[in-house]
């Protein structure tokens, strides 16, 4: 019996958060009274896996084989499957990026368990408690996994702390080399790419205007930028903005986008869904302007103003007039 | 091409939800539906798949009766037919039970394509793509913006996160999870309306689907989010809430 935590990588960098997840792994570890490994998997991770190894865990596999070297959901499934069969843990933690969205429900599947995923908070509660958000944010549930494990959980970005990580010890570094035919792998992975360089670097604004749906339509564009200008700041958007073309892909901001940690953030008609909230919640301080008093946003947002946009918007740009007479 | 698109009807994104009696989930008479957002724009791709390969696209979706309006939006946009699993209580079931309903309903119709939806705006697990397409034993890509296929196998534009992307190719059939925004959505024409009434929906019931897995996972208590931050909220006039939002972001958070 173990929480298993796995971590990731990508040509032998750590995904951030890896730490996260694996933070989130010693907090269970220690309410559920159970040992914490962590798996890497990849074409030599050895040193990664040494590294892992210094963070109070109990063991360390290295999840190594050349059909590993380039991600796929086929080869990380069968490598993974291969791995839980052989060592039983009770819990299987994911970081809920993107790519263990690809893979981490086909592996679950295997097991006949669903994975419980964009977890943001778990606890024991006579077993195991997992939270995670419903409808946008709107609502919280709390998910009790039933029957025999291994159970699956993949963890949102940001709800565990990995600068929290607690760093104790020199674990067994264990390598695993899982049976894979190129075969059975069937899909076939290019090389990476971005569309073009980014011209706006949205990461070294000190004040960002970041608009949303409730903008309506492109013409209302101008009046975010107004205020962006009145405060000195860049203009960014929400992905539907771009999606949109309303404004370019570049000034997108979320999981998708850019991550942002301003002074100042100005969230105008963003309701806040989860994949806005972790590109910008990091921001010093967080200003929401929205219609709905129900909207995620003000969840993070440290001032709120419940209204109209296209009221609230002019009134402030003309109050930051005056304030700068 | 014989494409299936499964689809799922969910409420309004700017609904207001209350929980129901049980506490374990909403209540849904008191809501408005449409169809699921990323759906749209899986329907889109298989609508633009056939215009150019040709072929047959499919709606297929689980859920109660008023799930019809979504199946029947789908066959005014152009979908040609449509399977409609009549599963009273979607949320009686986890991801992987809703998945087993949608690969027995598929499985029959030998697809050369399957599109979906990255996610649901209720659920938002993400799942139900790669689950469905592992019950099947083909493979799949998630998070898909572009396709191409390439004979007998297909081309894709798969998302990474920070901006990045990454072309994937893999044999037909496949499921894809179709990213939101990859198209320009169309509207149903009065024609297609018109002519969507006459098109075939098969029912299908869940008991002759085969037996669902039991729940591995339940929604023990549904309840609104803690508040994780003391928020200022400024509310009525808009030229009053201006000054006092402009006086605190000078004086108290010293942003500005």
């Amino acid at each position: 019996m173990s929480i298993l935590a796995i971590l990731e990588q990508q040509n032998g960098q750590w995904h951030r958060m890896s730490w996260e997840a694996l933070t989130a792994a010693q907090h269970l570890g220690a309410e559920l009274g159970l040992p914490v490994d962590a798996a890497i998997v990849g074409r030599g991770v050895t040193s990664l896996a040494a590294e892992a190894a210094s963070k109070n865990v109990a063991k360390v596999w290295a999840v190594e084989h050349d059909l590993l070297e380039i991600y796929t959901a086929d080869g990380y499934t069968a490598a993974l499957e291969e791995l839980i069969r052989g060592t039983h843990p009770e819990l299987v933690l994911f970081p809920h990026t993107y790519q263990v969205r690809d893979f981490a429900p086909k592996l679950a599947t295997r097991f006949s368990q669903v994975l419980v995923s964009d977890v943001i908070a778990a606890r024991n509660e006579g077993g195991l408690v997992l939270v995670r958000q419903f409808f946008q944010g709107k609502l919280n549930g709390d998910i009790r996994p039933s029957g025999a494990g291994p159970h699956f959980a993949s963890l949102q970005a940001g709800a565990w702390r990995g600068d929290r990580l607690a760093v104790a010890g020199a674990a067994t570094v264990e390598t695993f080399t899982p049976k894979l035919e190129a075969a059975n792998i069937r899909q076939k992975p290019e090389t990476p790419f971005r569309e073009a360089a980014r011209a706006v670097d949205l990461t070294a604004a000190g004040i960002i205007v970041s608009v949303g749906r409730g903008i309506k339509e492109a013409s209302n564009i101008p009046l975010a930028q107004e205020l962006a200008t009145a405060l000195g700041g860049e203009l960014a958007a929400s992905r539907p903005i771009c999606d949109a073309g309303w404004l370019p892909m570049e000034r997108q901001v979320g999981s998708s986008g850019q991550t942002v940690a301003p002074k100042l953030y100005v969230a105008v008609g963003i309701s806040g869904a989860i994949q806005h909230l972790v590109g910008m919640k990091g921001a010093k301080t967080i200003v929401a302007i929205n219609k709905d008093p129900n909207a995620p946003i003000f969840e993070v947002a440290d001032y709120g103003v419940v209204g109209d946009l296209f009221e609230v918007v002019p009134a402030l740009v003309e109050e930051l007039k005056k304030a700068h007479q | 091409m014989k494409i299936i698109v499964a689809i799922k009807q969910v409420p309004l994104r700017d609904s207001q939800f209350r929980i129901n009696a049980s506490g374990q989930w909403i209540e849904e008479s008191d809501l408005n539906f449409e169809i699921n957002e990323p759906d749209a724009y899986a329907l889109e791709e298989a609508l633009q798949l056939r215009e150019k390969h040709g072929g047959e696209v499919i709606a297929l979706c689980a859920g109660p009766e008023r799930a019809q309006q979504t199946i029947r939006d789908a066959l005014a946009k152009g979908a040609d037919r449509a399977i409609h699993i009549e599963a009273g209580n979607l949320h009686d079931l986890d991801t992987l039970g809703v998945a087993q309903l949608l690969a027995a309903a598929a499985r029959p119709e030998q697809p050369d394509l399957i599109l979906t939806g990255l996610q649901s705006d209720d659920l938002g697990s993400g799942q139900t793509g790669v689950v469905l397409a592992e019950l099947l034993g083909i493979p799949h890509s998630t998070i898909i913006m572009h396709t191409e296929v390439r004979g007998d196998a297909i081309r894709v534009k798969r998302e990474l996160e920070d901006g990045w992307f990454q072309h994937i190719e893999m044999p037909l059939p496949a499921v894809l999870t179709i990213q939101s925004g990859s198209n320009k959505l169309r509207y149903a024409t009065l024609m297609g309306i018109k002519k969507s009434k006459t098109k075939e929906v098969k029912r299908l019931q869940p008991a002759e689907l085969g037996a669902a897995a039991p729940l591995s996972a339940k929604i023990e208590k549904l309840y609104a989010p803690f508040k994780t931050k003391q928020t200022q909220l400024f509310d009525g006039d808009p030229k009053t809430a201006a000054a006092r939002l402009v006086e605190k972001l000078k004086f108290e958070a010293r942003v500005i």
